[in-house]
């Protein structure tokens, strides 16, 4: 019989994604394994197998389709010999209708686009409403505000401000319970920052004046649009919501490379060779970075920490992302556990996660969670920079370029190598003397790498 | 070979079981369910749909005593209590092969045995003596509940039934005693007494439908006496003596009095208990509590892996309750955001005794005792036009709000169909409606359920046919 084939989740934190490419067409047999399609969400591209065997009776969603919901109908499968019957299609179609949004601009940003080549001033005024409220609810369509009637009349009665609460109901409606554990007259900054960052986005979130449209600035023709693919728009959206709702604070620290320098000119030298000559690993200054960070997450597990709403989770292994700029975007694939592994695996490991990421190959759970990053712009001969948490992580370093710099030792100018590393760490998990130690350790290691046997 | 690894397997094809593997199959996750008897469970062949069924007949047999009020003269008309159990039976089977049919749309593998948690991700399944040994990443129990039985009060099958052989009664009693004033032992006796039998209910607390809002209690219990069924509240039973042909019965009441009845047979409904035993749960670690597994609000166990649902687990022991946590969990399994636990209060009740019983939420006593300040609406079915047509002037609604907030606390419900028309309410109390809400909404004229509205509308003195 006929059976409906699913948009699939290829993370438990998927929604929707692109249908990119159909590897099959209508009338093809498929059996179990066979490559279906090809569906990218806001991190990768991954290949979608066919779970049950049969023949493609129809296409439902077109290649090319941005916000496929999952678990809605993409085609139809026929058992062998079977017939699309009239009645398959139109109750898969139903569910289609729902599922695939339209290519509409998001709210907010919507009218201004469709409507400004002729009317470019009529919407300047709109595009900067006054924030009418003063905490961030992530409004889901527009700015309106999803709330049982129950919790509304609670909320009037108890003085509670709506806006302030994060809905805890379907599709982040307010439910009587949201209110009943609010407190009178206080918005709940730190309840509204998770539910924003995973679901509300920049445009959703009120109490913000809304930045211009910068097309507004410019004439048509004297620039070139690229339109945003999901990954632009998954950076756009989650660091905005980071550096928004986190509260950031930096701590900068000189480390001195002399040693580390020597030591993986010695260990690089000595790695045994294959038979075509190649060495069986070359470790970079950034492969000691991300095991010195190990080290001293596992020495200061107040670091290694994710914020929750009620409670700290602190976690028991270093998991470690690092930061890969790719030509579409950037992502951070994570070496696991990397307090376990060694300077040869981690460089290895980086080596393979930074490939597969260009290819856009990563499985979700190779990037997905982690405690910490590491995001290095040292190869560019950027001194010193400041990064964004990636959240659910509360800290990330910014590792600058390791460079000939005077310092001065004993009273004397010395020449030396040095690199400059800042930390961005989330107050609500790390306060800064705890950061400040963290650091302490990390310089340390990376000082004198051959502490880290210790 | 057969397949023996899967993502999920449910042990138990009941309502609870087999909504679970069909939602797991949903979500992409290979299923299989095990089940010792027949693809329904209890429900679909031994209790809610059979009872239906016989209650259906039951309803027929009591209109046609009432033909002349409608226009319609006939006499000598008979039943034949064969027939009417073997309507009953084909109505369960249709249904079993329909969850089977549904099994095998969602291509999920249907285990026959009884299965044992032998280890972590493992299963041993027995059929027909031989063990077949299978693993899965997670495993939903639910293996459901049996009638409750005391000692000295055994069920034999012929003269002592549990709700089994009450529903295939291979001829019909003259007079049954039913110990137990709970939806089951109430559709029994309004069945039996409904088509002519002496029928004696015996309650240990002082009221029949116990669970239910005193008022509907009170109006439920005079419209049974009414009916000639005899209701002895504060009684229990300390003798079962099994004649030849009959049971002689020694009731005590709450004074200490004694007293002996003969019945042909005794229908035995006093409560369930879980199905926890030979399914491998104290090896595995997992907790039981009296006869029932002890399970988180997503329905786990505290076992990595094993989860529990249904009858198996806390009450209300419900179907829907059951169908609703196997949605629960696989959802959980699969990994989908936002699922929320079930909330008991918004699991609604209904008992389809004539006439019918339906409830939701809190009763007004328990309302007041909360300390909460409550308003109580209530409209009888005597001021409904429609209930009036249909000749069920017989019923009362019954709204219970909180007075500050306009939250419905609880909705109760006696009459005709009353049990089609709770959900209104479930709904209102699901989707957090207020009494203004409820008050503003527009409901269909003539139809019994205008009832609802008015008693929404008397809640704050506004109700208008009354």
């Amino acid at each position: 019989m006929a059976t409906n084939i699913l948009m699939p989740a290829l993370s438990p934190t998927m929604e929707e994604g692109k249908l990119a490419r159909w590897l099959v067409k209508e009338g093809d047999t498929v059996k179990s394994g066979t490559i279906l399609a090809e569906i990218e969400t806001d991190k990768a591209t991954m290949e979608f197998e066919a779970v049950d065997e049969g023949r493609i009776g129809k296409i439902l969603v077109p290649e090319g389709s941005e916000g496929v919901k999952v678990n809605a109908p993409i085609a139809i499968l026929l058992d062998e010999g079977e017939k699309l019957g009239a009645m398959d299609i139109p109750a898969a179609m139903k569910d289609i209708k729902a599922a695939v949004k339209s290519e509409i601009a998001p709210p907010g940003a919507g009218g201004a686009q469709s409507t400004k080549a002729e009317a470019p001033k009529a919407e300047a005024p709109k595009a900067a409403p006054a924030p009418s409220a003063p905490a961030a609810h992530p409004a889901g369509e527009g700015n309106r505000l999803f709330a049982s009637p129950l919790a509304r009349r609670i909320a009037a009665q108890k003085g509670v401000d709506l806006a302030a609460l994060a809905g805890s109901g379907p599709r982040g409606r307010i439910v009587a319970h949201d209110v009943e554990h609010a407190q009178p007259g206080l918005p709940r900054p730190a309840a509204a920052a998770p539910a924003a960052a995973s679901g509300g986005g920049a445009q959703g979130t009120t109490g913000f004046a809304a930045l211009p449209d910068a097309k507004l600035f410019y004439k048509v023709g004297e620039y070139e649009e690229i339109p945003h693919d999901s990954m632009r728009k998954a950076i756009a959206k989650r660091l905005t919501a980071a550096k928004a709702l986190i509260p950031h604070y930096y701590l900068t620290i000189d480390c001195n490379l002399t040693s580390l320098m020597a030591t993986r000119e010695a260990l690089n030298s000595a790695a045994p060779k294959n038979k075509e000559k190649q060495p069986a690993y070359k470790l970079s200054v950034n492969d000691f970075v991300v095991k010195a960070s190990a080290m001293a997450l596992i020495r200061h597990p107040d670091v290694n920490a994710s914020w929750t709403d009620t409670a700290i989770l602190r976690h028991k292994h270093a998991d470690v992302g690092i930061a890969v700029a790719i030509p579409s975007g950037l992502i951070t694939p994570i070496v696991f556990a990397a307090e376990t592994k060694g300077l040869a695996q981690i460089s290895n490991e980086v080596k393979e996660l930074a490939g597969k990421a260009k290819d856009k190959k990563l499985k979700p759970n190779e990037y997905e969670g982690g405690g910490f990053s590491v995001s290095n712009l040292g190869m560019f001969g950027v001194k010193e920079f400041t990064s964004i948490i990636n959240p659910p992580q509360s800290c990330i370093i910014a590792v600058g370029a390791g460079e000939e710099r005077a310092i001065v030792v004993n009273g004397k100018i010395e020449v030396a190598t040095m690199m400059s590393v800042t930390m961005s760490c989330d107050h609500r998990v790390v306060d800064g003397a705890t950061g400040a130690k963290f650091l302490q350790t990390f310089k340390q290691f990376i000082e004198e790498p051959a502490s880290m046997l210790l | 070979m057969a397949d023996t690894n899967f993502d999920v397997i449910v042990v138990g094809g009941g309502p609870g079981g087999y909504v679970c593997a069909i939602r797991c199959a949903q979500l992409g996750l290979k299923t299989a369910v095990v089940e010792r008897e027949r693809l329904g469970g209890i429900c679909l062949n031994w209790g809610c749909i059979p009872t239906k069924a016989l209650l259906r007949s039951s309803e027929i047999w009591h209109l046609m005593h009432r033909l002349g009020e409608f226009g319609f003269s006939a006499d000598n008309f008979k039943f034949d209590i064969a027939k009417i159990v073997a309507r009953s039976r084909a109505v369960s089977q249709q249904l079993s092969n329909g969850v089977g049919f549904l099994m095998k749309k969602h291509k999920i593998t249907v285990i026959a045995g009884e299965a044992k948690l032998t280890g972590k991700g493992k299963l041993t399944v027995m059929s027909g003596g031989k063990p077949s040994d299978y693993t899965a990443k997670n495993i939903v129990l639910a293996t459901g509940a049996r009638a409750r039985t005391l000692p000295g009060m055994e069920p034999d099958g012929l003269l002592i039934w549990t709700y089994r052989e009450a529903m295939v009664p291979p001829s019909f009693p003259k007079s049954l005693l039913v110990v137990g004033s709970g939806a089951i032992g109430i559709e029994f006796a309004s069945f039996y007494r409904t088509l002519g039998a002496e029928v004696t209910v015996v309650e240990v607390l002082d009221r029949v439908l116990p669970v239910e809002d005193e008022e509907i209690s009170a109006f439920a219990a005079k419209a049974f006496t009414k009916q000639g069924m005899k209701l002895k509240t504060g009684t229990t039973v300390t003798e079962l003596k099994k004649g030849a042909d009959n049971v002689t019965c020694t009731l005590k009441a709450k004074d200490g009095k004694l007293e002996t009845i003969t019945v042909d047979r005794v229908i035995l409904a006093m409560g369930i208990v879980g199905n926890v035993e030979n399914i491998g749960l104290e090896a595995a670690g997992i907790k039981v509590d009296r006869t029932h597994v002890v399970a988180g609000k997503f329905g786990e166990t505290g076992v990595d892996g094993v989860w529990a649902i249904g009858d198996l687990v806390g009450g209300p022991w419900l179907a829907h309750k059951a169908m609703h946590e196997g949605v629960i969990v696989a959802e959980k399994i699969a990994g989908v955001k936002g699922v929320h636990p079930l909330n008991t209060s918004n699991v609604p009740g209904c008992t389809y005794c004539w006439p019918q019983v339906a409830s939701v939420g809190m009763t007004e006593a328990k309302a007041k005792e909360s300390g909460r300040k409550i308003k109580v609406g209530k409209f009888p079915f005597i001021g409904n036009g429609k209930a009036i047509a249909l000749g069920e002037a017989e019923g009362l609604v019954k709204t219970v709000f909180d007075a500050t907030t306009g939250e419905l606390l609880g909705a109760h419900m006696i009459g005709a169909e009353v049990t089609e028309l709770i959900q209104g309410y479930v709904i209102a109390k699901t989707g957090e409606l207020t009494d203004e809400e409820l008050a503003h909404t527009i409901f269909p004229h003539p139809t019994l359920s205008e009832m609802m509205h008015e008693a929404v509308l008397a809640a704050d003195n506004k109700a208008m046919h009354i």
